[in-house]
């Protein structure tokens, strides 16, 4: 069923797969501090994941309710159709993101403030 | 080529009766966005058997009326990103000889997955994306893996009772 050939590309990818996650694993340091969403590549708003808060956004793309909650942050409510960004676990390591792709907005973590993000944060 | 053209839609036909049988009984792996692909099955016997623009012309055709019907614009798109990479790479390993159906059709799975998370990362404009590439890697290896141990069984079929 299988040959020497599909073996090779399945130990190839599998590899691949494992040193990216191992990569990924460890640039994800702790826990974050800053919660970070992208609507359309463009930043929408920046939020402290210390503070327990509820974010909605409604846009001409639809509705998103995010939640943060406890140092976590998951998507709560959103009319997206297939409704993968509601079924993603909550995150709360830097780097780790959750996507709602109809939407286009994805919501990040990340460690710190940085200068010419004090202004968006709100506090 | 009447019996090309009658014989390429009703591979059409069939591959749609997957997509929607998809629909109708999502084969989940426990992670969200991930499926089987059944209707690849078509691609990848249709590879073996029949000339590579006509497998080409059956998936685009395909893809597009199982979007219009199942789904929508946007999945169209991935759809299209995805099937289209996973066409050329299986028929580049089919030339390149010494794989069998199930490493042609694991190649398959895992640039299907690779096409769709480049458009998703084009979409949100955000690199970030990328941090579900392990996860798809590995998905796609899997439902591969599967569309090609079946696709092995219903080819030995295929070729003994001729076409």
């Amino acid at each position: 069923m299988f040959k020497k050939k599909d073996m090779i590309f399945m130990a190839v990818i599998l590899l691949l797969a494992a040193g990216m996650a191992l990569i990924m694993h460890y640039s994800q340091k702790g826990s974050g501090e800053i919660v970070r969403i992208m609507i359309d590549g463009r930043e929408y708003g920046s939020y402290s994941m210390k503070e327990n808060q509820t974010i909605e956004i409604r846009n001409e793309s639809g509705f998103n309710r995010i939640v943060i909650e406890d140092g976590s942050v998951h998507m709560e409510e959103a009319d997206c159709p297939d409704q993968y960004c509601v079924k993603h676990m909550a995150i709360t390591k830097t780097n780790e993101t959750i996507v709602c792709l109809p939407h286009k907005l994805v919501v990040e973590v990340h460690a710190e403030i940085k200068e010419n993000d004090i202004d968006s944060v709100s506090q | 080529m009447t019996k090309k053209i009658a014989y390429s839609s009703m591979l059409v036909a069939l591959a749609m009766i997957f997509s929607y049988v998809e629909v109708l009984i999502p084969f989940s792996f426990g992670i969200p966005g991930i499926k089987l692909g059944l209707a690849n099955l078509v691609v990848v016997i249709g590879l073996f058997i029949l000339k590579p623009f006509q497998v080409f012309g059956i998936l685009v055709v395909r893809i597009i009326l199982s979007a219009f019907m199942f789904g929508n614009m946007s999945s169209l798109i991935y759809s299209l990103a995805g099937g289209v990479l996973s066409f050329f790479v299986m028929l580049l390993l089919k030339k390149f000889k010494g794989f069998s159906m199930t490493g042609i059709s694991m190649a398959g799975g895992v640039s299907h997955n690779v096409g769709q998370l480049m458009i998703a990362s084009c979409v949100v404009e955000n690199l970030h994306v990328l941090y579900y590439m392990p996860v798809l890697l590995v998905a796609g290896l899997i439902t591969g893996m599967l569309i090609g141990i079946v696709g092995q069984r219903v080819y030995k079929h295929i070729e003994r009772q001729g076409y």
